[in-house]
């Protein structure tokens, strides 16, 4: 997969076209709303149906957000592209928007936050995009600005696509710096497609309750039957393997099934397109005379 | 932009000291209903700055809250809907926030702040 912060400043890649692509993607809709669920669920907020104040770092068109309002949080989004804010005010989200550079620093109140969380976003900060760009000054003022909004004991995760080993060296050594104690939760590691990395930072001093949690799929556990079936068909050499791939890809003589047709309306249905109601007809077989 | 959020920003100018709190100008409010939720209330009373939030208020043209507030108060339950309101009704929609120390202009626009600064000021 490309990376889309080797491209462009994040201010210039997300520009109109790019916010309206990115929203309108189911996929990428699916993958968000589950990072922030996950994000969401290491934060480990006491659970006594009190909403809490939250800051969502890099909130884009505010679909993390989205997942904070169902669990009854308010939350503060930043971000530094226009066109992706004007997303999330079109999309009516619940919380506050703001449209600022994390790199310049959090200006807010010490204290005052009970989390953050941040969605494929602080990578971001290991480009210099302009002249005046230090990645290293810039990771300094946003983990600085961040451990002082937080209140003690509260947790920030943020969900990060390092580059490489160094890079992901780089933005936790300015996370513990800054007095952040915490570390790295790989899930999936052993899926490349599935394996996504979380900071889990807690403010203060290392304690048992600072702990980083652990991360899922870790044992080779199964990750989704997806997930293994893939895994599978790499271990074993099937005999059809000698036949050429185009065979593979024909679709089988009774067609892609009922299942299949649903799954897709389901799909268009969220994109926002109009799709015809479900019904005993839906995907049934003609007639042979037809 | 709420004054919840309001009472979170300061100026983040380098140099300012006390950039808290963002002075308002006002071009429109709008008012959007929100769920009364007593706990979250009870919770940020402790955590907001009365005096700033008391100002802004009335800024914003909504004179109801008294000029100081004690934890006593928040039994009282037409206060804790004044605050309510007060926090989390009242949106700026169009207008600026204003860096008390520099007089440095953020302007609103839609209701969403712009705090990015210029080179010069990080």
């Amino acid at each position: 997969m490309s990376r889309p912060e080797l491209l462009a400043p994040p201010e210039i890649f997300y520009n109109d076209d790019e916010a309206r692509k990115y929203t309108s993607s189911s996929r990428i809709i699916d993958i968000q709303t589950q990072l922030s669920e996950r994000a969401l669920e290491l934060l480990a907020l006491p659970d006594d149906g009190v909403p809490r104040l939250l800051l969502d770092i890099g909130c884009g068109s505010g679909l993390s957000g989205e997942t904070l309002t169902e669990h009854g949080h308010q939350w503060l989004g930043l971000d530094i592209s226009e066109s992706m804010l004007g997303i999330a005010l079109e999309r009516e989200v619940e919380g506050d928007l703001m449209l600022a550079d994390m790199g310049q620093g959090l200006g807010l109140r010490p204290g005052i936050l009970d989390g953050a969380i941040s969605i494929s976003a602080v990578q971001w900060l290991c480009n210099a995009d302009k002249s005046c760009h230090e990645p290293r000054i810039r990771l300094k003022a946003f983990f600085s600005s961040l451990y002082r909004c937080l209140g003690r004991g509260a947790r920030a995760v943020l969900q990060v696509y390092p580059e490489n080993i160094a890079q992901r060296e780089l933005i936790l050594g300015f996370a513990m710096r800054a007095g952040f104690s915490g570390g790295i939760v790989v899930d999936y590691p052993h899926s490349s497609k599935r394996r996504k990395e979380y900071l889990v930072l807690t403010c203060g001093p290392p304690s048992l309750s600072t702990t980083t949690p652990e991360g899922k799929g870790e044992d080779g556990e199964s990750c989704s039957d997806e997930d293994s079936s893939e895994d599978e068909e790499n271990q074993t050499v099937c005999i059809s393997d000698r036949c050429r791939p185009r065979k593979k890809q024909k679709v089988n003589k009774r067609g892609k099934g009922r299942d299949w047709v649903l799954k897709k309306k389901e799909q268009m249905r969220r994109k926002g397109n109009a799709v015809p109601p479900d019904s005993k007809y839906t995907a049934r077989k003609r007639k042979d005379r037809f | 932009m709420r004054l919840l959020t309001h009472n979170m920003l300061s100026s983040n100018i380098k140099g300012v000291a006390n950039g808290f709190p963002l002075k308002i100008e006002v071009v429109t409010v709008v008012e959007k209903e929100v769920e009364f939720n007593i706990e979250f209330l009870k919770k940020m009373f402790s955590k907001v700055e009365w005096k700033a939030l008391a100002e802004a208020s009335r800024t914003m043209g909504y004179t109801e809250l008294p000029e100081n507030a004690d934890a006593s108060m928040l039994d009282s339950d037409d206060f804790l809907h004044k605050f309510h309101h007060a926090l989390l009704e009242l949106h700026l929609e169009e207008g600026a926030l204003v860096c008390p120390e520099t007089g440095r202009k953020f302007p609103v626009n839609k209701g969403v702040p712009n705090m990015l600064l210029h080179e010069d000021e990080v």
